[in-house]
């Protein structure tokens, strides 16, 4: 009983003190326990508190974040966004919702019903599931598994065969050739994705998540900072992952119409919307564990609730995803398959290469950690620069197959146009 | 260990439940009403372009998507063996360390012959 009670809880604090929630459920099990309840009560209430918390953020995170995107994408595209219901256009989701809900469901005939319906369920599992390995403070992880980076990585991938599903149950051209590129382009990233995260995993020991910002706050020192290229590894590959405009050639609304989702009306369309940004969110929660420290924060997770910085920390990276969004233009196939296996793999390679036999030295020399981590930190920073330098510059093709300058016509002499007068200035012109 | 996993697959249960609730909540509004139906065979048929259909959309697709793949497995599988040599290293020792040296130096000559042999060109 009580190595149950300290597996799921540490009760450390008062239940009031709000910088651990896990005292809180500590003291809920702390009444169950008195009253004489048993051992899998206990253990069913904890894991329900735990499944209903992360639940109600997912929740709130996938009505909010269709105002926030469709706001800041608004913003940088120099437009105003959803403005008109309620103060700043707050109360959008909800009309979304209602309207997604009120409209009538259109399902092809030949599509076959039962996965037609499956895929949008399908692809809003993983990214919920994919929380429950993740820390939100010292001792709040619903779930503290040992291989949660394997339980992310194979979740993560689960996605890919939802939109397959709806492509290929769609009967359409274009949900199928939407399909197809999402194969071939999540089949491509994976593998950066994976040799990305394995420098982490060789830096820290383990594959467990909590561990992992146990290892950077005991160190004191952020992963981001020792593995900058791993981090651009996997920001590059995971945003290609999740199909945002980058590289959204899956749903191309100037190619293929709308990709997977073409036939799709009504809820199962709002499910895919928002099954996207619970993605994205899920993703820039892992990152912000795996690189940017989770929960720690130097000093300051003393003073605030570590589970605030890390809502911060995953609006931070939610962000950068946004802004991507929001800047960059649509890539083509081949220079979306290209860059993953001509750049990034290469690069994770590299990095793996670089990271081990840092470890070796570290463990081999026994330097204490406090003069090796900042000389890594510096050559890493370094190298990863030194790196992405040589592709750009030496290594790889470049991407341009077809000429962007005239070359036919370069030979013959164009006549330079006659020239034209200068408008009067303004300023001088006097009234 | 398997309580832990047991914790996560709470959260599994609910996950499916997630997307259920809305689509439900659809359904319920078409059996009450609210929500239109007035099916129709144009509205039936897939899009495309506005056009009638031309054929069935399962039709013979480009072998570039199955070299993909074929890569695909041969990467992925080497990639998730070298994990659980990760979590091992720091008590592995210089050997290790040269021994996946090897492991990465094969891995790097077989995507360098891919590259060679062109099978990463997107034709």
């Amino acid at each position: 009983m009580t190595m149950l009670l300290s597996l799921l809880t540490i009760v450390t604090d008062n239940w009031w003190d709000i910088r651990d929630l896990s005292n809180v459920s500590g003291a809920v099990l702390d009444i169950i326990d008195d009253l004489g309840g048993p051992a899998w009560l206990i253990y069913i209430v904890s894991a329900l508190l735990g499944t209903l918390a992360i639940i109600s953020f997912i929740g709130g995170v996938a009505i909010i974040n269709i105002w926030v995107e469709r706001r800041v994408v608004g913003r940088m595209q120099s437009r105003l966004g959803p403005n008109r219901l309620g103060p700043f256009g707050l109360l959008q989701p909800i009309a979304d919702a209602i309207k997604l809900m009120q409209k009538e469901v259109l399902q092809p005939k030949s599509a076959p019903g039962l996965i037609f319906t499956l895929a949008p369920i399908m692809f809003t599992i993983p990214g919920i599931a994919m929380m429950a390995v993740l820390p939100w403070g010292r001792n709040m992880s619903l779930a503290n598994v040992d291989v949660g980076i394997l339980y992310i990585l194979g979740l993560s991938s689960l996605g890919a065969l939802a939109v397959f599903m709806a492509g290929y149950s769609s009967n359409n051209k274009y949900a199928l050739f939407g399909s197809m590129r999402v194969i071939a382009m999540l089949v491509s990233y994976e593998i950066p994705i994976v040799l990305s995260l394995l420098g982490i995993v060789l830096f820290t020991g383990t594959m467990n998540p909590q561990g992992i910002v146990l290892f950077q706050e005991h160190y004191w020192s952020l992963m981001i900072l020792l593995q900058p290229l791993a981090f651009i590894i996997y920001f590059f590959s995971v945003s290609a992952e999740l199909n945002r405009t980058p590289a959204d050639i899956a749903e191309a609304e100037s190619e293929i119409v709308g990709g997977y989702h073409t036939e799709y009306s009504g809820m199962k369309f709002g499910l895919f919307y928002a099954a996207e940004l619970i993605n994205a969110v899920a993703v820039s929660a892992i990152i912000s564990t795996l690189f940017l420290g989770g929960w720690w924060a130097y000093k300051l997770d003393e003073i605030v609730p570590g589970w605030m910085i890390y809502i911060g920390k995953i609006y931070t990276v939610y962000f950068v995803f946004v802004w991507t969004r929001g800047t960059l233009p649509r890539f083509r196939i081949d220079q979306l398959l290209a860059f993953a296996w001509k750049w990034l793999t290469p690069m994770a390679l590299l990095n793996i290469v670089m990271v081990s036999a840092e470890v070796t030295i570290w463990e081999e020399s026994g330097l204490s950690a406090g003069i090796v981590l900042p000389i890594y930190m510096v050559i890493n920073t370094a190298a990863a620069g030194a790196i992405i330098y040589a592709f750009v510059r030496f290594l790889a093709p470049k991407f341009e197959r077809f000429p962007t300058q005239l070359r036919f016509y370069s030979n013959i002499d164009v006549p330079s146009l006659p020239a034209v007068a200068a408008p009067p200035d303004r300023a001088k012109v006097s009234v | 260990m398997i309580e832990q996993f047991g914790r996560g697959g709470f959260l599994l249960v609910f996950a499916v439940i997630f997307p259920l609730i809305p689509i439900l909540a659809s359904v319920a509004l078409g059996i009450f009403k609210i929500r239109p139906s007035a099916p129709d065979p144009i509205k039936e048929s897939v899009y495309e372009c506005g056009m009638v259909p031309i054929g069935d959309a399962h039709v013979r697709y480009n072998v570039r998507y199955y070299l993909f793949g074929l890569l695909f497995v041969v990467f992925d599988v080497e990639a998730v063996f070298l994990y659980p040599w990760a979590v091992a290293y720091r008590h592995l020792g210089v050997y290790a360390f040269v021994e996946a040296m090897i492991f990465i130096g094969i891995l790097a000559i077989g995507l360098a012959y891919a590259w060679r042999k062109r099978a990463l060109e997107w034709i």
